[in-house]
Protein backbone atom coordinates (compact mmCIF):
# COMPACT_ATOMS: atom_id res chain seq x y z
CA UNK A 1 0.00 0.00 0.00
CA UNK A 2 0.94 3.62 -0.15
CA UNK A 3 3.70 5.38 2.14
CA UNK A 4 0.83 7.49 3.31
CA UNK A 5 -0.68 4.39 5.29
CA UNK A 6 2.42 2.75 6.50
CA UNK A 7 3.15 5.79 8.60
CA UNK A 8 -0.26 6.37 9.95
CA UNK A 9 -0.39 2.90 11.12
CA UNK A 10 3.42 2.73 11.66
CA UNK A 11 3.01 4.72 14.91
CA UNK A 12 1.27 1.46 16.89
CA UNK A 13 4.97 0.18 17.52
CA UNK A 14 8.20 0.93 17.47
CA UNK A 15 10.68 0.36 14.82
CA UNK A 16 11.66 -3.20 15.63
CA UNK A 17 14.97 -4.12 16.81
CA UNK A 18 16.63 -7.38 15.31
CA UNK A 19 14.56 -9.71 17.49
CA UNK A 20 11.16 -8.29 16.72
CA UNK A 21 12.17 -8.03 13.12
CA UNK A 22 12.46 -11.90 13.19
CA UNK A 23 9.32 -12.23 15.29
CA UNK A 24 7.71 -10.80 12.26
CA UNK A 25 9.26 -12.54 9.99
CA UNK A 26 8.45 -16.14 11.59
CA UNK A 27 4.45 -14.40 12.44
CA UNK A 28 4.68 -13.67 8.12
CA UNK A 29 5.72 -16.75 7.83
CA UNK A 30 3.65 -18.34 9.51
CA UNK A 31 0.12 -15.97 8.33
CA UNK A 32 1.19 -16.74 4.43
CA UNK A 33 0.83 -20.15 5.82
CA UNK A 34 -2.48 -19.82 7.23
CA UNK A 35 -3.60 -17.60 4.13
CA UNK A 36 -2.70 -20.27 1.90
CA UNK A 37 -3.91 -23.14 3.96
CA UNK A 38 -7.91 -21.59 3.58
CA UNK A 39 -7.21 -20.74 -0.07
CA UNK A 40 -6.28 -24.20 -1.06
CA UNK A 41 -8.58 -25.26 1.37
CA UNK A 42 -11.07 -23.49 -1.12
CA UNK A 43 -9.80 -24.59 -3.90
CA UNK A 44 -9.65 -28.14 -2.80
CA UNK A 45 -13.84 -28.29 -2.06
CA UNK A 46 -14.19 -26.33 -5.80
CA UNK A 47 -12.07 -28.97 -7.63
CA UNK A 48 -13.32 -32.22 -5.29
CA UNK A 49 -16.71 -31.03 -7.15
CA UNK A 50 -15.34 -30.31 -10.52
CA UNK A 51 -15.98 -26.49 -10.37
CA UNK A 52 -12.08 -26.12 -11.44
CA UNK A 53 -12.11 -28.24 -14.28
CA UNK A 54 -10.66 -25.72 -17.64
CA UNK A 55 -13.51 -26.87 -19.84
CA UNK A 56 -15.59 -24.61 -17.47
CA UNK A 57 -13.65 -21.52 -16.90
CA UNK A 58 -11.89 -20.86 -20.51
CA UNK A 59 -15.19 -19.94 -21.95
CA UNK A 60 -14.95 -16.96 -20.75
CA UNK A 61 -12.15 -15.92 -22.92
CA UNK A 62 -14.03 -16.85 -25.64
CA UNK A 63 -15.20 -13.83 -27.74
CA UNK A 64 -19.33 -14.56 -27.82
CA UNK A 65 -19.13 -15.40 -24.17
CA UNK A 66 -18.12 -12.30 -23.97
CA UNK A 67 -20.17 -10.16 -26.07
CA UNK A 68 -23.34 -11.65 -24.39
CA UNK A 69 -21.67 -10.18 -21.16
CA UNK A 70 -20.63 -7.15 -22.25
CA UNK A 71 -24.39 -6.97 -23.65
CA UNK A 72 -25.44 -6.88 -19.71
CA UNK A 73 -22.45 -4.74 -18.79
CA UNK A 74 -24.03 -1.80 -21.52
CA UNK A 75 -27.13 -2.38 -19.55
CA UNK A 76 -25.66 -2.18 -16.15
CA UNK A 77 -23.50 1.21 -17.38
CA UNK A 78 -26.96 2.86 -19.12
CA UNK A 79 -28.95 2.05 -16.19
CA UNK A 80 -26.76 3.34 -13.66
CA UNK A 81 -25.47 6.59 -16.00
CA UNK A 82 -29.06 7.38 -16.43
CA UNK A 83 -30.19 7.06 -12.80
CA UNK A 84 -27.24 9.26 -12.04
CA UNK A 85 -28.22 12.00 -14.51
CA UNK A 86 -31.44 12.28 -13.19
CA UNK A 87 -30.98 11.65 -9.63
CA UNK A 88 -27.82 13.95 -8.89
CA UNK A 89 -29.37 17.13 -10.33
CA UNK A 90 -32.65 16.00 -8.09
CA UNK A 91 -30.61 15.52 -5.21
CA UNK A 92 -29.23 18.98 -5.17
CA UNK A 93 -32.73 20.23 -5.86
CA UNK A 94 -34.03 18.18 -2.52
CA UNK A 95 -30.90 19.42 -0.86
CA UNK A 96 -31.80 23.18 -1.73
CA UNK A 97 -35.36 22.30 -0.38
CA UNK A 98 -34.05 20.70 3.02
CA UNK A 99 -32.31 24.11 3.67
CA UNK A 100 -34.92 26.66 2.30
CA UNK A 101 -36.45 28.77 4.86
CA UNK A 102 -39.99 27.88 3.56
CA UNK A 103 -41.24 25.34 6.58
CA UNK A 104 -43.35 23.36 4.74
CA UNK A 105 -40.56 23.09 1.27
CA UNK A 106 -37.91 22.44 4.14
CA UNK A 107 -40.25 19.29 5.77
CA UNK A 108 -41.62 18.05 2.78
CA UNK A 109 -37.81 17.55 1.62
CA UNK A 110 -37.14 16.61 4.88
CA UNK A 111 -39.59 13.96 4.55
CA UNK A 112 -38.79 12.63 1.38
CA UNK A 113 -35.43 12.18 1.81
CA UNK A 114 -35.72 10.38 4.84
CA UNK A 115 -38.22 7.79 3.80
CA UNK A 116 -36.18 6.75 1.01
CA UNK A 117 -32.73 6.89 2.47
CA UNK A 118 -34.14 4.49 5.26
CA UNK A 119 -36.42 2.18 3.26
CA UNK A 120 -34.23 -1.06 0.82
CA UNK A 121 -34.38 0.14 -2.78
CA UNK A 122 -35.55 -3.79 -3.23
CA UNK A 123 -39.35 -2.64 -2.02
CA UNK A 124 -39.45 0.38 -3.99
CA UNK A 125 -38.77 -2.27 -6.85
CA UNK A 126 -41.32 -4.78 -5.71
CA UNK A 127 -43.49 -1.89 -4.99
CA UNK A 128 -43.02 -0.52 -8.74
CA UNK A 129 -43.33 -3.72 -9.81
CA UNK A 130 -46.66 -5.16 -8.32
CA UNK A 131 -48.34 -1.75 -7.50
CA UNK A 132 -48.07 -0.20 -11.06
CA UNK A 133 -49.55 -2.93 -13.15
CA UNK A 134 -52.62 -2.96 -10.73
CA UNK A 135 -53.65 0.71 -11.85
CA UNK A 136 -53.12 -0.38 -15.40
CA UNK A 137 -49.89 1.67 -16.10
CA UNK A 138 -46.97 -0.66 -17.63
CA UNK A 139 -43.24 1.24 -17.40
CA UNK A 140 -40.41 -0.08 -19.81
CA UNK A 141 -38.44 -2.60 -17.93
CA UNK A 142 -35.40 -0.32 -18.03
CA UNK A 143 -37.62 2.40 -16.20
CA UNK A 144 -38.84 -0.10 -13.77
CA UNK A 145 -35.29 -0.36 -12.31
CA UNK A 146 -34.23 2.87 -12.70
CA UNK A 147 -37.01 5.30 -11.21
CA UNK A 148 -36.36 3.17 -7.85
CA UNK A 149 -32.50 4.23 -8.46
CA UNK A 150 -33.18 7.78 -8.93
CA UNK A 151 -35.76 7.84 -5.66
CA UNK A 152 -33.08 6.31 -3.36
CA UNK A 153 -30.30 7.72 -4.66
CA UNK A 154 -31.36 11.30 -4.81
CA UNK A 155 -32.31 10.94 -1.19
CA UNK A 156 -28.64 9.86 -0.36
CA UNK A 157 -27.39 12.19 -3.05
CA UNK A 158 -29.20 14.92 -0.80
CA UNK A 159 -27.61 14.58 1.90
CA UNK A 160 -24.18 14.46 0.13
CA UNK A 161 -24.86 17.74 -1.10
CA UNK A 162 -26.31 19.32 2.19
CA UNK A 163 -23.26 18.48 3.80
CA UNK A 164 -21.20 19.99 1.84
CA UNK A 165 -23.34 23.35 1.54
CA UNK A 166 -22.67 23.27 5.28
CA UNK A 167 -19.06 22.50 5.11
CA UNK A 168 -18.87 25.82 3.18
CA UNK A 169 -17.83 28.71 5.37
CA UNK A 170 -19.85 30.97 6.73
CA UNK A 171 -17.91 34.40 6.01
CA UNK A 172 -18.86 33.09 2.57
CA UNK A 173 -22.76 33.69 2.74
CA UNK A 174 -21.69 36.70 4.44
CA UNK A 175 -19.01 37.96 2.25
CA UNK A 176 -22.55 37.35 -0.82
CA UNK A 177 -24.46 39.37 1.20
CA UNK A 178 -22.05 42.24 1.72
CA UNK A 179 -22.11 42.81 -1.80
CA UNK A 180 -25.34 43.13 -2.24
CA UNK A 181 -26.39 39.31 -3.80
CA UNK A 182 -29.68 38.35 -2.39
CA UNK A 183 -29.63 35.10 -0.53
CA UNK A 184 -30.64 32.76 -3.65
CA UNK A 185 -27.82 34.74 -5.82
CA UNK A 186 -25.70 34.14 -2.94
CA UNK A 187 -26.37 30.29 -3.35
CA UNK A 188 -26.63 30.02 -6.77
CA UNK A 189 -23.34 32.13 -7.44
CA UNK A 190 -20.77 31.61 -4.46
CA UNK A 191 -21.82 28.77 -2.15
CA UNK A 192 -23.16 26.20 -4.72
CA UNK A 193 -19.98 26.35 -7.07
CA UNK A 194 -17.33 26.10 -4.02
CA UNK A 195 -20.01 23.06 -2.72
CA UNK A 196 -20.23 20.77 -5.65
CA UNK A 197 -16.39 20.55 -5.83
CA UNK A 198 -16.23 19.87 -2.45
CA UNK A 199 -18.32 16.89 -2.61
CA UNK A 200 -17.06 15.45 -5.94
CA UNK A 201 -15.61 12.50 -4.36
CA UNK A 202 -18.75 11.70 -2.35
CA UNK A 203 -20.37 11.73 -5.70
CA UNK A 204 -18.22 9.40 -7.56
CA UNK A 205 -19.25 7.21 -4.26
CA UNK A 206 -22.72 7.56 -5.03
CA UNK A 207 -22.10 6.02 -8.15
CA UNK A 208 -20.44 3.15 -6.77
CA UNK A 209 -23.63 2.92 -4.86
CA UNK A 210 -26.05 3.18 -7.91
CA UNK A 211 -24.13 0.74 -9.63
CA UNK A 212 -24.68 -2.04 -6.69
CA UNK A 213 -28.24 -0.91 -6.86
CA UNK A 214 -28.47 -1.91 -10.52
CA UNK A 215 -28.10 -5.30 -10.02
CA UNK A 216 -31.48 -5.38 -8.66
CA UNK A 217 -32.44 -5.37 -12.11
CA UNK A 218 -32.06 -9.32 -11.92
CA UNK A 219 -35.09 -8.71 -9.49
CA UNK A 220 -37.13 -6.77 -12.81
CA UNK A 221 -35.71 -8.76 -15.42
CA UNK A 222 -33.44 -5.78 -16.94
CA UNK A 223 -30.68 -7.06 -18.97
CA UNK A 224 -28.14 -5.61 -16.93
CA UNK A 225 -24.87 -7.48 -16.12
CA UNK A 226 -26.54 -9.19 -13.05
CA UNK A 227 -29.86 -10.75 -14.96
CA UNK A 228 -27.45 -11.72 -18.21
CA UNK A 229 -25.63 -13.41 -16.20
CA UNK A 230 -28.30 -15.58 -14.85
CA UNK A 231 -29.39 -15.36 -18.67
CA UNK A 232 -26.04 -17.16 -19.02
CA UNK A 233 -26.07 -19.84 -16.19
CA UNK A 234 -29.99 -20.98 -17.59
CA UNK A 235 -28.27 -21.63 -20.85
CA UNK A 236 -24.59 -23.12 -19.98
CA UNK A 237 -25.53 -24.04 -16.50
CA UNK A 238 -21.93 -22.88 -15.05
CA UNK A 239 -23.29 -21.09 -12.46
CA UNK A 240 -19.99 -20.85 -10.17
CA UNK A 241 -18.23 -19.47 -12.79
CA UNK A 242 -20.83 -17.61 -14.01
CA UNK A 243 -21.30 -15.28 -11.29
CA UNK A 244 -17.62 -15.54 -10.17
CA UNK A 245 -16.76 -13.52 -13.64
CA UNK A 246 -20.06 -11.35 -12.75
CA UNK A 247 -19.07 -10.49 -9.62
CA UNK A 248 -15.32 -9.96 -10.42
CA UNK A 249 -16.53 -7.74 -13.12
CA UNK A 250 -18.24 -5.16 -10.60
CA UNK A 251 -15.43 -5.29 -7.86
CA UNK A 252 -13.20 -4.19 -10.66
CA UNK A 253 -15.27 -1.43 -12.17
CA UNK A 254 -16.28 -0.34 -7.98
CA UNK A 255 -12.55 -0.85 -6.79
CA UNK A 256 -11.59 1.75 -9.54
CA UNK A 257 -14.65 4.20 -8.99
CA UNK A 258 -13.25 3.66 -5.40
CA UNK A 259 -9.73 4.81 -6.03
CA UNK A 260 -10.65 7.73 -8.15
CA UNK A 261 -12.95 9.13 -5.29
CA UNK A 262 -10.45 8.75 -2.88
CA UNK A 263 -7.51 10.30 -4.99
CA UNK A 264 -9.42 13.32 -6.18
CA UNK A 265 -10.09 13.41 -2.05
CA UNK A 266 -6.53 13.18 -1.30
CA UNK A 267 -5.49 15.82 -3.74
CA UNK A 268 -8.64 18.42 -2.47
CA UNK A 269 -7.21 17.57 0.87
CA UNK A 270 -3.74 18.58 -0.40
CA UNK A 271 -4.37 21.63 -1.98
CA UNK A 272 -7.08 22.73 0.83
CA UNK A 273 -3.49 21.79 3.28
CA UNK A 274 -1.45 24.37 1.00
CA UNK A 275 -0.51 27.47 2.67
CA UNK A 276 -2.84 30.11 0.44
CA UNK A 277 -3.32 32.99 2.72
CA UNK B 1 -56.09 -3.11 8.08
CA UNK B 2 -57.86 -5.89 7.54
CA UNK B 3 -55.13 -7.76 5.58
CA UNK B 4 -52.78 -6.72 9.15
CA UNK B 5 -55.55 -8.45 10.75
CA UNK B 6 -55.76 -11.43 9.01
CA UNK B 7 -51.73 -12.12 7.93
CA UNK B 8 -50.06 -10.60 11.39
CA UNK B 9 -48.53 -14.28 12.07
CA UNK B 10 -46.90 -13.73 8.43
CA UNK B 11 -45.74 -9.98 8.96
CA UNK B 12 -44.24 -10.76 12.44
CA UNK B 13 -42.49 -14.02 11.30
CA UNK B 14 -41.24 -11.41 8.74
CA UNK B 15 -40.38 -8.43 10.86
CA UNK B 16 -38.76 -11.50 13.60
CA UNK B 17 -36.52 -12.91 10.68
CA UNK B 18 -35.52 -9.46 9.41
CA UNK B 19 -34.59 -8.62 12.80
CA UNK B 20 -32.21 -12.02 13.23
CA UNK B 21 -30.41 -11.41 9.71
CA UNK B 22 -29.63 -8.40 10.57
CA UNK B 23 -28.74 -8.80 14.17
CA UNK B 24 -26.69 -12.02 13.59
CA UNK B 25 -25.17 -10.90 9.84
CA UNK B 26 -24.09 -7.35 12.50
CA UNK B 27 -22.80 -9.19 15.45
CA UNK B 28 -20.39 -11.53 13.02
CA UNK B 29 -19.72 -8.48 11.10
CA UNK B 30 -18.17 -6.25 14.36
CA UNK B 31 -15.62 -9.38 15.68
CA UNK B 32 -14.94 -10.38 11.84
CA UNK B 33 -14.17 -6.69 10.86
CA UNK B 34 -12.25 -5.86 14.15
CA UNK B 35 -9.82 -8.80 13.59
CA UNK B 36 -9.70 -7.44 10.01
CA UNK B 37 -9.03 -3.69 11.13
CA UNK B 38 -6.01 -5.32 13.47
CA UNK B 39 -4.86 -7.22 11.02
CA UNK B 40 -4.53 -4.14 8.85
CA UNK B 41 -2.77 -2.13 11.34
CA UNK B 42 -0.45 -4.50 12.20
CA UNK B 43 3.32 -4.84 12.29
CA UNK B 44 2.86 -8.45 9.60
CA UNK B 45 2.76 -7.22 5.85
CA UNK B 46 0.73 -10.71 4.87
CA UNK B 47 -1.91 -10.13 7.48
CA UNK B 48 -1.83 -6.45 6.33
CA UNK B 49 -1.85 -7.12 2.46
CA UNK B 50 -4.64 -9.94 3.09
CA UNK B 51 -6.84 -7.97 5.24
CA UNK B 52 -6.57 -5.05 2.38
CA UNK B 53 -7.29 -7.25 -0.27
CA UNK B 54 -10.67 -8.27 1.45
CA UNK B 55 -11.74 -5.24 2.21
CA UNK B 56 -11.51 -4.50 -1.54
CA UNK B 57 -13.31 -7.40 -2.71
CA UNK B 58 -16.51 -6.91 -0.10
CA UNK B 59 -16.64 -3.28 -0.08
CA UNK B 60 -16.67 -3.13 -3.86
CA UNK B 61 -19.00 -6.41 -4.82
CA UNK B 62 -22.59 -5.84 -4.97
CA UNK B 63 -24.70 -7.53 -1.93
CA UNK B 64 -27.16 -8.51 -4.00
CA UNK B 65 -24.47 -10.65 -6.39
CA UNK B 66 -23.25 -11.71 -3.31
CA UNK B 67 -25.80 -13.48 -1.73
CA UNK B 68 -26.81 -15.28 -5.28
CA UNK B 69 -22.81 -16.61 -5.41
CA UNK B 70 -23.38 -18.23 -1.71
CA UNK B 71 -26.86 -18.76 -2.05
CA UNK B 72 -26.97 -20.69 -5.63
CA UNK B 73 -22.93 -21.43 -5.76
CA UNK B 74 -22.63 -22.90 -2.77
CA UNK B 75 -24.34 -26.00 -3.41
CA UNK B 76 -22.37 -26.52 -6.45
CA UNK B 77 -19.01 -27.19 -4.30
CA UNK B 78 -20.77 -29.11 -2.45
CA UNK B 79 -21.49 -26.45 0.79
CA UNK B 80 -24.96 -26.62 1.49
CA UNK B 81 -26.58 -24.04 3.92
CA UNK B 82 -30.73 -23.51 4.56
CA UNK B 83 -30.69 -19.92 2.75
CA UNK B 84 -31.12 -18.08 5.85
CA UNK B 85 -27.78 -18.94 7.05
CA UNK B 86 -26.45 -17.94 3.18
CA UNK B 87 -28.10 -14.15 3.93
CA UNK B 88 -26.59 -13.97 7.31
CA UNK B 89 -23.51 -15.01 5.58
CA UNK B 90 -23.55 -12.28 2.89
CA UNK B 91 -24.76 -9.68 5.11
CA UNK B 92 -21.63 -10.67 7.62
CA UNK B 93 -19.09 -11.13 4.79
CA UNK B 94 -19.97 -7.94 3.07
CA UNK B 95 -20.73 -5.39 6.33
CA UNK B 96 -17.41 -6.51 7.86
CA UNK B 97 -15.66 -4.95 5.39
CA UNK B 98 -17.39 -1.60 5.95
CA UNK B 99 -16.66 -2.05 9.61
CA UNK B 100 -12.93 -3.04 9.36
CA UNK B 101 -12.48 0.69 7.55
CA UNK B 102 -14.37 2.75 9.75
CA UNK B 103 -12.37 1.11 12.84
CA UNK B 104 -9.67 1.94 11.37
CA UNK B 105 -10.34 5.23 10.10
CA UNK B 106 -11.43 5.98 13.99
CA UNK B 107 -7.90 4.34 14.96
CA UNK B 108 -6.36 6.78 12.46
CA UNK B 109 -8.47 9.60 14.29
CA UNK B 110 -6.39 9.50 17.59
CA UNK B 111 -3.41 11.84 17.51
CA UNK B 112 -0.33 10.53 16.96
CA UNK B 113 1.48 11.57 19.93
CA UNK B 114 -1.29 9.69 22.32
CA UNK B 115 0.42 6.24 20.71
CA UNK B 116 3.51 7.85 21.00
CA UNK B 117 3.05 8.10 24.15
CA UNK B 118 1.67 5.33 25.10
CA UNK B 119 4.48 3.57 23.43
CA UNK B 120 7.04 5.29 25.44
CA UNK B 121 5.91 4.16 29.02
CA UNK B 122 6.60 0.81 27.78
CA UNK B 123 2.88 -0.65 26.25
CA UNK B 124 3.38 -3.07 23.36
CA UNK B 125 1.54 -3.42 20.34
CA UNK B 126 -1.87 -4.97 21.74
CA UNK B 127 -1.37 -2.53 24.90
CA UNK B 128 -1.50 0.66 23.03
CA UNK B 129 -3.93 -0.26 20.78
CA UNK B 130 -6.08 -1.81 24.39
CA UNK B 131 -5.79 1.04 26.61
CA UNK B 132 -5.14 4.03 24.77
CA UNK B 133 -6.07 4.01 21.09
CA UNK B 134 -9.23 2.09 21.15
CA UNK B 135 -11.18 3.29 24.14
CA UNK B 136 -10.63 6.80 22.31
CA UNK B 137 -11.45 5.88 18.46
CA UNK B 138 -13.95 3.99 19.78
CA UNK B 139 -16.03 7.42 20.34
CA UNK B 140 -15.42 8.71 17.00
CA UNK B 141 -16.71 5.23 15.78
CA UNK B 142 -20.05 5.02 17.13
CA UNK B 143 -21.88 6.74 14.18
CA UNK B 144 -20.10 4.97 11.39
CA UNK B 145 -21.08 1.51 13.03
CA UNK B 146 -24.53 2.46 13.62
CA UNK B 147 -24.66 3.50 9.65
CA UNK B 148 -23.01 0.13 9.32
CA UNK B 149 -25.79 -1.49 11.30
CA UNK B 150 -28.72 0.14 9.26
CA UNK B 151 -27.09 -0.21 5.89
CA UNK B 152 -27.00 -4.46 7.76
CA UNK B 153 -30.83 -3.91 8.33
CA UNK B 154 -31.46 -2.40 4.73
CA UNK B 155 -29.11 -4.63 2.73
CA UNK B 156 -31.28 -7.86 4.87
CA UNK B 157 -33.88 -6.97 2.32
CA UNK B 158 -32.22 -8.39 -0.53
CA UNK B 159 -32.20 -12.22 0.90
CA UNK B 160 -35.68 -11.92 -0.47
CA UNK B 161 -33.69 -12.52 -3.56
CA UNK B 162 -32.85 -15.63 -2.18
CA UNK B 163 -36.30 -16.56 -0.95
CA UNK B 164 -35.56 -15.84 2.65
CA UNK B 165 -38.87 -15.27 4.52
CA UNK B 166 -38.52 -11.49 5.76
CA UNK B 167 -40.00 -8.49 5.32
CA UNK B 168 -39.84 -7.67 1.99
CA UNK B 169 -40.36 -11.04 0.65
CA UNK B 170 -43.33 -11.73 2.98
CA UNK B 171 -44.33 -8.06 1.75
CA UNK B 172 -44.42 -9.17 -1.63
CA UNK B 173 -46.13 -12.81 -1.33
CA UNK B 174 -49.05 -11.03 0.70
CA UNK B 175 -49.20 -8.96 -2.17
CA UNK B 176 -49.43 -11.63 -4.93
CA UNK B 177 -52.28 -13.33 -2.19
CA UNK B 178 -54.13 -9.72 -1.36
CA UNK B 179 -53.33 -6.96 -4.33
CA UNK B 180 -52.77 -4.23 -1.83
CA UNK B 181 -49.62 -3.25 -3.14
CA UNK B 182 -49.48 0.55 -2.31
CA UNK B 183 -51.28 -0.15 1.66
CA UNK B 184 -48.47 -2.77 2.04
CA UNK B 185 -45.35 -0.88 0.72
CA UNK B 186 -45.97 1.75 3.36
CA UNK B 187 -46.41 -1.21 6.17
CA UNK B 188 -43.36 -2.42 4.99
CA UNK B 189 -41.57 1.14 4.61
CA UNK B 190 -42.69 2.09 8.23
CA UNK B 191 -41.19 -1.29 9.83
CA UNK B 192 -37.47 -0.61 8.10
CA UNK B 193 -37.89 3.16 8.83
CA UNK B 194 -38.88 3.04 13.07
CA UNK B 195 -36.03 0.00 12.92
CA UNK B 196 -33.28 2.18 11.65
CA UNK B 197 -34.68 5.19 13.33
CA UNK B 198 -34.01 2.44 16.34
CA UNK B 199 -31.50 1.64 15.50
CA UNK B 200 -29.85 5.97 14.95
CA UNK B 201 -32.12 6.39 18.69
CA UNK B 202 -29.54 3.98 20.41
CA UNK B 203 -26.75 4.95 18.54
CA UNK B 204 -27.00 8.78 19.90
CA UNK B 205 -27.33 6.72 23.52
CA UNK B 206 -23.91 4.95 23.05
CA UNK B 207 -22.58 7.85 22.21
CA UNK B 208 -23.46 10.04 24.78
CA UNK B 209 -22.46 7.63 26.91
CA UNK B 210 -18.83 7.07 25.79
CA UNK B 211 -18.72 10.57 25.28
CA UNK B 212 -15.48 12.15 27.08
CA UNK B 213 -16.95 14.46 29.92
CA UNK B 214 -16.67 18.03 30.30
CA UNK B 215 -13.82 17.99 32.84
CA UNK B 216 -11.51 15.37 30.90
CA UNK B 217 -12.72 17.68 27.49
CA UNK B 218 -10.97 20.63 29.37
CA UNK B 219 -8.04 18.96 29.89
CA UNK B 220 -6.28 18.19 27.08
CA UNK B 221 -6.70 17.49 23.68
CA UNK B 222 -9.30 15.68 22.11
CA UNK B 223 -9.25 13.38 19.08
CA UNK B 224 -8.62 15.45 15.96
CA UNK B 225 -11.20 15.45 14.18
CA UNK B 226 -11.15 15.28 10.45
CA UNK B 227 -10.94 18.95 9.06
CA UNK B 228 -13.78 19.79 7.11
CA UNK B 229 -16.26 17.04 4.95
CA UNK B 230 -15.36 13.40 5.90
CA UNK B 231 -15.64 11.72 2.82
CA UNK B 232 -18.82 8.86 3.88
CA UNK B 233 -18.65 5.33 2.58
CA UNK B 234 -20.63 4.06 -0.12
CA UNK B 235 -23.52 2.39 0.92
CA UNK B 236 -23.75 -1.15 1.08
CA UNK B 237 -26.80 -2.65 -1.16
Amino acid sequence: MSARSTTATQVLFDAPGPKGRARIRLLSALSVLGIAAILALGLWQFGRNGQLAADRWLPYLRSDYLAFLGEGLVGTLQATGMAALVAFPFGLLLALGRLARNPVLSSVAAAWIEFFRGIPMLLVVYAFLLALPAFGITVPRFWMLVIPMILVSSATTAEVFRAGINAVDRGQHEAGAAIGLTPGQTMRAVILPQAVRLVLPSLILALVSLLKDSTLGYVVSFNELQFQGRNMVSITRYLVQTYVVVSAIYIVLNFLLTKAALALDARMRRRAAAPTA
Amino acid sequence: MQIILEYWPLLLTGIGTTIALTLLGYVFALVLGTALAVCRVSPIPPLRAAATVYVEIFRNIPLLSLLILIAFGLPDVGLVLPYFWCGVLGLTLSSAAFVCENIRSGINTVPIGHAEAARSIGLGFFGVLRFVILPQAFRTMVQPLVNVFIGTLIGSSLCAAITVTETTYVTQQLNIRTAEAVFLFLVAGVVYLSLSLLAAWAGRRIEAAVAPGDRRARGGDGPARGAGLRLQGAGQA
